[in-house]
């Protein structure tokens, strides 16, 4: 029996010198419905998301700030298959922002997010984001931005995958924190 | 109390003679991802780069890129290759600096397959011009404790600079 757990993740480290500084990571011991980024700090400039991930099913890896949910994220992705060069807008918007589609449910893919300015509360929320997935014969790039409606801080992160597609063993989700 | 560097380099070097390649070595395991910065020129224009781990040189690297050359987009695979690349389509100029970056993610595990996103930007040269990005598998569940960069071609010019970072988890 699937065994499913929510992993939360506060921030685990101390103040530092460092401009590039680790805030939280997690590496998964089972499948996990979601991993949350809780009580992040404003302190930062940027945030950035590196991971590396499996899912249950063939679909997109998705995420939500703050707890807000339906009609508040825009992502558009430039998509390259080894063959084709697309552009599309993700079944993720607008309920969730995407980090990319993983094509297969049998490997690993990565990605690279980028969340600019996070903490302003002037500004809607921008992200950007680079992914991979290869399987020796098949696999995809992809090129992503998002945008989230809402001028609040960033403070949470829940990453999921869509459609209730679970994180798999072996996946690690890692936040940094860049100071301007 | 403080917490150390989390960005850290490792090594860098800075070719004072054309070399065939270069190896970082004895790479240890307490990073969560490398990142690989190439900076510099080849002997022949538009040559791509070479990336091997642990001096594997077997048909155990396949890689899918997107490319665009100022006119078109496209994407091209690689299946069964015997290294990974910076620039696919695109290379490294002869004339010009060309930059690229390689993330490798999860190096050091022992459970998975290695996988890798890389850029490189190449505006200045004759063949292999553009802006590509790639990704790319080794397929060994091994911990990476070498990397070397060759040219696919010919060799790395007088003055190329790599660098290896490693970024630490919490």
């Amino acid at each position: 029996m699937l065994n499913i757990v929510s992993s939360i993740l506060a921030p685990q480290v101390a103040a530092s010198t460092s401009s590039y500084e680790s805030i939280a990571t997690t590496t998964l011991s089972t499948a996990t419905a979601t991993v949350t980024f809780s009580s992040i700090p404003a302190t930062y400039t940027h945030l950035q998301l590196r991971i590396f991930w499996k899912l249950s099913a063939a679909t997109n890896l998705i995420a939500n700030y703050n707890g807000s949910g339906a009609g508040n994220y825009k992502t558009h992705a430039l998509y390259a298959d080894g063959a084709t060069v697309s552009s599309f807008v993700p079944s993720t918007s607008p309920n969730s922002v995407g980090f990319g589609y993983l094509g297969a449910s049998t490997s690993f893919a990565t990605t690279i997010v980028d969340i600019l300015d996070y903490a302003n509360t002037t500004t809607n929320k921008t992200t950007r984001y680079l992914m991979g997935d290869d399987r020796n014969g098949s696999g995809d790039i992809e090129f992503g931005s998002g945008l989230w409606l809402n001028t609040a801080a960033i403070n949470q992160i829940v990453i999921a995958g869509q459609g209730g597609a679970t994180l798999q063993q072996y996946s690690s989700l890692a936040l940094y924190g860049i100071k301007g | 109390m403080a917490a150390g560097s989390t960005y850290t380099p490792i090594a860098t070097t800075t070719l004072g003679s054309a070399a065939a390649s270069y190896t970082f070595s004895s790479i240890a395991g307490s990073y969560t991802d490398l990142v690989l910065i190439a900076v510099g020129t080849v002997a022949v224009d538009g040559d791509s780069l070479t990336v091997r781990f642990n001096s594997d040189s077997a048909t155990n690297y396949s890689t899918t890129s997107l490319r665009g050359s100022g006119t078109a987009a496209s994407s091209a695979r690689g299946s069964s290759l015997t290294s990974l690349f910076l620039g696919y389509g695109d290379g490294f100029a002869s004339s010009a600096i060309t930059n690229a970056i390689m993330n490798i993610q999860n190096y050091a595990n022992t459970t998975t397959n290695k996988t890798t996103l890389s850029r490189i930007n190449n505006a200045g040269g004759t063949t292999g011009v553009g802006a590509e990005a790639n990704v790319g598998l080794w397929r060994s569940t091994a911990a990476i404790t070498s990397i070397t960069i060759g040219g696919q071609t010919g060799n790395l010019s007088t003055g190329m600079t790599l660098t290896l970072y490693g970024i630490a988890a919490a």
